[in-house]
C-alpha cells in the first residue's frame, strides 16, 4: 500500500493529569519525508512528542504507524516499531558512558545492528573520541549528538526530534541538520522535529505544521518555507 | 611478637566477619533501594525465606551449596511475586511501599508461626574450627567473608559488563527515556526487586547454619541491613561497600574492646553521625562532587 503515510495523527487529545494540552491534533508523515512543527512556546508541541511515544496517554484520538495503531502501546513498544524519540533537552544519561549511552539505544532494534556502531560515529566523530567520558560532563552541542546517535543506534525507521537545536551553536545546528538530511536521503529515515530555529527549518523541513493553543492550524509546503516573514509570524507573539 | 600477631589476627577475623555480616545483609536492600527508591521492611522476611528454604533443602540431602543457592532462588520468586502484585501499584509512593512492605513482613512472619510453629531444626556450623595462638575460629566464618567478596564482585560485574546491569543502570538514571528508547523498564524493576530479595535470601542461606531458626529471625539483620544502607547511600558500590568497611573497623574495635553490646552503640552512633554530616551518605557525597 504505498499511499499508507508513515504516521497518521487523527483527533489527538492528551495533556497532563486533568489538564488538557492538546486539543485534536490532526497531522500526517508520508514515507520518506522529514516534516517540521512550529509553534511559539506552551502551545503543546513537546506534550505531542510525548503522546506520540507514549510518555503521556492520549484520552482521545489514535496514532497510526504505516497501519498500524499504536497509541494502546506502551512506549517500550512504540520504539520497538522503530521510533526513535530524542527528548527536549536531551536527557542523556548522566553518569553512563558516551559508549554506554549508544548502546542502550540499541534497545529500539532489540539487538545489535552490524556496523551501526562506526556508522553513529562515522556522523559524530566526538562520540568516539569521547568514547569513555561520562555522559554529564559534555557539552549542549556534544549531549544532542549523542541523543541522536543513541537512537540511530536501533536502526529506527522514523525519529522524533523535540527542539534539537536548543541552545547549541549554529556549526553544530547545521552539523545536525546535514546528517538528518543526508541519512533520509539514503536511507528514506522519516523525521518530525519541533523547532523555533528558521536557520534548521530552512535546512531541513520538506513540509511543515504550525502549531497553536493544541491544534495544527496551518500546513506549509516547502515553497511556504521560503517566505521568512510569514515563518517568523508564527514563531513570534 | 608472636602475641601482637595474634591480636592482630584475631582484630581480622572479627573484620572479617563483621563486613561479611554488613555486606550480606545490606545488600539485597541496598540494590532495591538504590535502584527503586524503595526501602523494603520485608527485607528480613526473604532473609527468613532464604534460611528455612536452604535448611529444608540441607535436611532432605542437597549439598549445603546447592541448598543455600535454591534458598536464594526462592527469596527472588517470592520477591517477584511481590513487586507484580503490590509494589509495581506502589511507584511514586515511598511512604506507602514503607507501610505496604511493612504490612507483608508481620503478615509472613505470623504466618509462618502458625505454619511452622516457633522454630526449625537447623543443620548445625560444618566444617569445625581451627587455632590460632590458644583461640580458636570457625572455618565457616572464613567462608562466609569470602562469599561476601564474591558477591560483591558478581554484582560488579553483573552491573557494569551485562545487558540487564546497563539497562538497570540507564532505567534508575531516566526512567522514562530508557522506556522510550524500547527498554521494558516494568521488567527492568521487577528482576531488580526479584535481585534484592535473592541477595536476601541468599544471606538467610549462608547465615541459617550459624543461628536459630525462628519466624522473627530476619529482624536480627534488619539494624546491620539499614545502617549500612543509610551510611552508604543509594550506590552498591560506591556507597555500600565502603560503608561496610567502615562500620566493619568500629564494630570490630568496640566488639574486642568492650564487647558485643559496644559494638552494637558503636554502630547506631557512627549512623546518626553519618545522617548529620552526609544525608545522602556515602555515595550520595562522592556522586554530588562527580557531578
Ligand atoms: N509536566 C507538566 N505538567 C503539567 N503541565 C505541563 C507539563 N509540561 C508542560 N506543561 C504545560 O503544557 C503546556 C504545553 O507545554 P509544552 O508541550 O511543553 O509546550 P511547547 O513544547 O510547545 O513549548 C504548557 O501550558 C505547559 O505549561
Ligand atoms: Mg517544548
Amino acid at each position: 500500500m504505498p499511499d499508507t503515510p508513515l504516521l497518521q495523527v487523527t483527533g489527538l487529545n492528551g495533556g497532563y493529569g486533568g489538564k488538557p494540552v492538546l486539543q485534536g491534533v490532526d497531522f500526517h508523515v508520508n514515507e520518506g519525508e522529514i516534516v517540521a512543527i512550529i509553534g511559539r512556546n506552551g502551545v503543546g508541541k513537546s506534550t505531542l512528542m510525548k503522546t506520540l511515544i507514549g510518555l503521556l496517554p492520549n484520552q482521545r484520538g489514535t496514532v497510526h504507524l504505516r497501519g498500524q495503531q499504536i497509541d494502546n502501546l506502551s512506549a517500550h513498544r512504540r520504539a520497538r516499531l522503530g521510533i526513535g524519540y530524542v527528548p527536549q533537552g536531551r536527557d542523556v544519561f548522566p553518569r553512563m558512558t558516551v559508549l554506554e549511552n549508544l548502546l542502550v539505544g540499541q534497545s529500539i532494534s532489540g539487538r545489535k545492528i552490524d556496523g551501526m556502531l562506526e556508522q553513529v560515529h562515522g556522523h559524530f566523530p566526538i562520540l568516539q573520541e569521547r568514547a569513555s567520558q561520562r555522559a554529564g560532563t559534555l557539552s549542549g552541542g556534544q549531549q544532542q549528538q549523542l541523543a541522536i546517535g543513541r537512537v540511530l543506534m536501533g536502526g529506527p525507521s522514523m525519529v522524533l526530534l523535540d527542539e534539537p537545536s536548543e541552545g547549541i551553536q549554529p556549526n553544530i545546528v547545521q552539523g545536525i541538520a546535514r546528517i538528518m538530511v543526508d541519512l533520509n536521503a539514503r536511507t528514506g529515515l522519516g523525521v518530525v522535529f519541533v523547532e523555533q530555529n528558521l536557520d534548521m527549518i530552512r535546512a531541513m523541513a520538506q513540509r511543515c505544521y504550525v502549531m497553536d493553543k493544541g491544534r495544527i492550524t496551518a500546513s506549509l509546503t516547502r515553497a511556504d518555507l521560503d517566505d521568512q516573514d510569514r515563518l517568523r509570524s508564527y514563531l513570534s507573539v | 611478637m608472636v602475641d601482637s600477631l595474634n591480636l592482630v589476627f584475631s582484630f581480622l577475623y572479627q573484620f572479617g566477619d563483621a563486613f561479611a555480616f554488613l555486606v550480606l545483609s545490606a545488600c539485597g536492600l541496598a540494590v532495591i533501594f538504590g535502584m527503586m527508591g524503595v526501602i523494603n521492611l520485608a527485607h528480613g522476611e526473604f532473609i527468613m525465606c532464604g534460611a528455612y528454604v536452604s535448611t529444608r533443602a540441607a535436611h532432605a540431602g542437597v549439598p549445603m551449596p546447592l541448598a543455600i543457592l535454591l534458598g536464594a532462588a526462592c527469596a527472588g520468586i517470592a520477591g517477584m511475586i511481590v513487586e507484580l502484585l503490590v509494589i509495581r501499584r506502589l511507584y511514586q509512593r515511598p511512604l506507602d511501599t514503607i507501610v505496604a512492605t511493612w504490612g507483608i513482613s508481620m503478615i509472613v512472619t505470623q504466618g509462618m508461626l502458625i505454619l511452622l510453629g516457633p522454630s526449625m531444626q537447623g543443620v548445625g556450623t560444618p566444617f569445625g574450627s581451627f587455632v590460632v595462638g590458644g583461640y580458636s575460629y570457625s572455618v565457616y566464618r572464613i567462608i562466609l567473608m569470602l562469599s561476601a567478596v564474591a558477591t560483591l564482585a558478581v554484582l560488579w560485574l553483573m552491573f557494569t559488563r551485562t545487558r540487564f546491569g546497563l539497562l538497570s543502570r540507564a532505567t534508575i538514571q531516566v526512567p522514562h527515556v530508557a522506556e522510550a528508547l524500547g527498554v521494558n523498564t516494568n521488567l527492568v524493576y521487577s528482576v531488580t526487586f526479584g535481585l534484592g530479595a535473592a541477595l536476601a535470601g541468599l544471606a538467610g542461606g549462608l547465615y541459617a547454619p550459624t543461628m536459630t531458626l525462628v519466624p522473627t529471625m530476619g529482624a536480627s539483620f534488619m539494624v546491620e541491613a539499614f545502617v549500612t544502607v543509610v551510611v552508604g547511600g543509594a550506590d552498591i558500590f560506591l556507597g555500600t561497600a565502603p560503608a561496610a568497611l567502615i562500620l566493619a573497623v568500629i564494630k570490630a574495635g568496640l566488639t574486642s574492646w568492650q564487647g558485643q553490646l559496644a559494638g552494637q552503640i558503636g554502630l547506631l552512633i557512627a549512623v546518626i553521625i553519618v545522617i548529620r554530616i552526609l544525608p545522602r551518605g556515602i555515595s550520595g557525597k562522592i556522586l554530588r562532587e562527580r557531578g
